[in-house]
């Protein structure tokens, strides 16, 4: 395994909080492994930031092995960086070249306000969440077997599929409108398919939607930047489909 | 109305209505280009029908209007949603010029109505009802002939119908995603059937134009 290193520039977006003025400011680092992860490389920036008496940069991370969702940062212009179906955490060092200058941003959208640096409050996704991002059952002690109602496997894996959202926000992140459609449409999905989900599938759209336009997310127009930049490969068919439970649920409305 | 989803299924809509006419127009003007005669029935019938004008003419105005206030509205409200913008927004990686382009492609597209509704349809209403000159069910070819004697007028067209076709490359298939119809056999095929139709409507707007441009200059 060949162990190259790079010297790089990085301009990160600086921003003391919520209400200060931020800007792009611009710092050499060099002797960055190829197979450091992106984080990793952030960590050894501020370390170095850390060593010569300066704030260190804040930014969102967790697990680091991809599923957590807290992991954000627009990289040269794309949620998550030039890689495709990663995170930030995931993404390698060795995407990049030596010399490189490397633009490092928030997720911007009005609905995740920059808390500091490059952390954003990204609460307007738990807020949808709550509006209807649920199965209203009592499963404490009384759970019944999996099997007792029989589902599609189709239905299951593509319910399956749209549960592998994170809610990372890269969706929001990517989309010229900032609109969090493929975001809402997997969750409304994941229950739209199972018998469970069905029971409160009206109500679940229409507040989940409404949520959502409360929040100022942007109109979707079907770019589809969503699903290229999704670290989890979630497809445009949750947005026909979300759209198709809503005209339902609209038409049906009392 | 009040959802960006209910918003945003009714600019499909007007969409489909508007491809629709779009449909209609190029097969009536194609008739100029095989029979003189047949144009002048055809267009004197749309023009003095009271049905077309009366009712099927102030819907497709309405049509029209609510598409582009309706964009504009959505436009804003996108704009809105990212307060700050990217100092740098790799948006090409993910995300064709045609579809992040709908306001410019639709607002040159405007720009070109302005035009052909002068060219056309005010001098249309000027004839019939200010000068109100008597019917002439064979003046319409020789005035559409006149239109094109203009080179300058003739690549304005030429340019708008550009605009227009890389408005419908994304419209089409996108008005289909929005009412929420997807489904992995028709899809591909549907995107097909856009392009095809985004190039080939245009085009024949295009032939139309050159072809009485070159025919009545010589």
């Amino acid at each position: 395994m060949s162990d190259k290193t790079m010297n790089l520039t990085l301009k990160i977006w600086r921003q003391k909080d919520a209400k200060s003025a931020g800007k792009l400011e611009s710092y050499p680092i060099s002797g960055i492994s190829e197979h450091m992860s992106f984080l990793e490389m952030m960590d050894v920036f501020n370390e170095q930031q850390i060593s010569a008496g300066n704030e260190p940069v804040a930014f969102d991370h967790d697990c680091r092995e991809g599923i957590c969702g807290s992991c954000s940062l627009q990289i040269n212009g794309e949620a998550h960086g030039p890689d495709r179906r990663v995170t930030t955490c995931q993404l390698h060092m060795r995407m990049f070249k030596d010399g490189d200058t490397i633009t490092i941003e928030p997720f911007r959208a009005t609905a995740f306000p920059v808390i500091k640096d490059l952390v954003v409050d990204r609460t307007s996704f738990d807020r949808i969440q709550h509006a209807g991002g649920f199965v209203s059952v009592n499963t404490s002690g009384n759970t019944q077997d999996a099997n007792s109602l029989p589902v599609p496997k189709v239905d299951a894996d593509n319910a399956f599929d749209a549960a592998t959202c994170i809610g990372c926000g890269a969706c929001v992140a990517s989309c010229k409108n900032a609109s969090a459609m493929l975001f809402v449409s997997a969750k409304v999905s994941q229950f739209a398919l199972l018998p469970q989900g069905k029971v409160e599938a009206k109500d679940r759209v229409l507040n989940m939607v409404n949520q959502m336009d409360l929040e100022g997310f942007g109109n979707c127009t079907n770019t589809g930047a969503c699903e290229v930049e999704c670290p989890k490969g979630i497809s445009l068919d949750n947005i026909a489909r979300m759209n198709r439970e809503y005209m339902k649920a609209a038409i049906k409305k009392d | 109305m009040k959802t960006s989803i209910a918003r945003k299924i009714l600019m499909a809509l007007s969409g489909f209505f508007l491809m629709f006419f779009l449909l209609q127009h190029v097969t009536i003007n194609s008739l100029s280009l095989c029979s003189e005669d047949t144009f002048n029935s055809v267009s004197h019938f749309f023009g003095y029908n009271p049905i077309i004008q009366y009712i099927l003419q102030p819907v497709l105005i309405f049509g029209f209007l609510f598409h582009l206030i309706m964009g504009m509205y959505l436009e804003y409200q996108n704009n809105k949603a990212r307060n700050k913008k990217y100092a740098k927004h790799n948006s090409a990686a993910s995300s064709n010029w045609m579809s992040r382009n709908m306001i410019i492609t639709g607002i040159m597209i405007l720009l070109f109505l302005g035009l052909h509704f002068y060219d056309f349809w005010v001098q249309e209403m000027n004839y019939k009802y200010v000068e109100a000159l008597p019917e002439n069910p064979t003046r319409y070819y020789h005035e559409l002939q006149l239109k094109f004697v203009d080179v300058w007028r003739v690549a304005i067209y030429v340019v708008s119908f550009i605009f227009l076709s890389l408005h419908l490359m994304h419209g089409f298939q996108s008005a289909f995603q929005s009412v929420g119809f997807r489904h992995n056999k028709y899809t591909p095929l549907l995107k097909k059937l856009g392009t095809a139709y985004a190039i080939l409507v245009p085009l024949m707007f295009i032939i139309i134009a050159v072809y009485h441009h070159i025919s009545v200059s010589h």
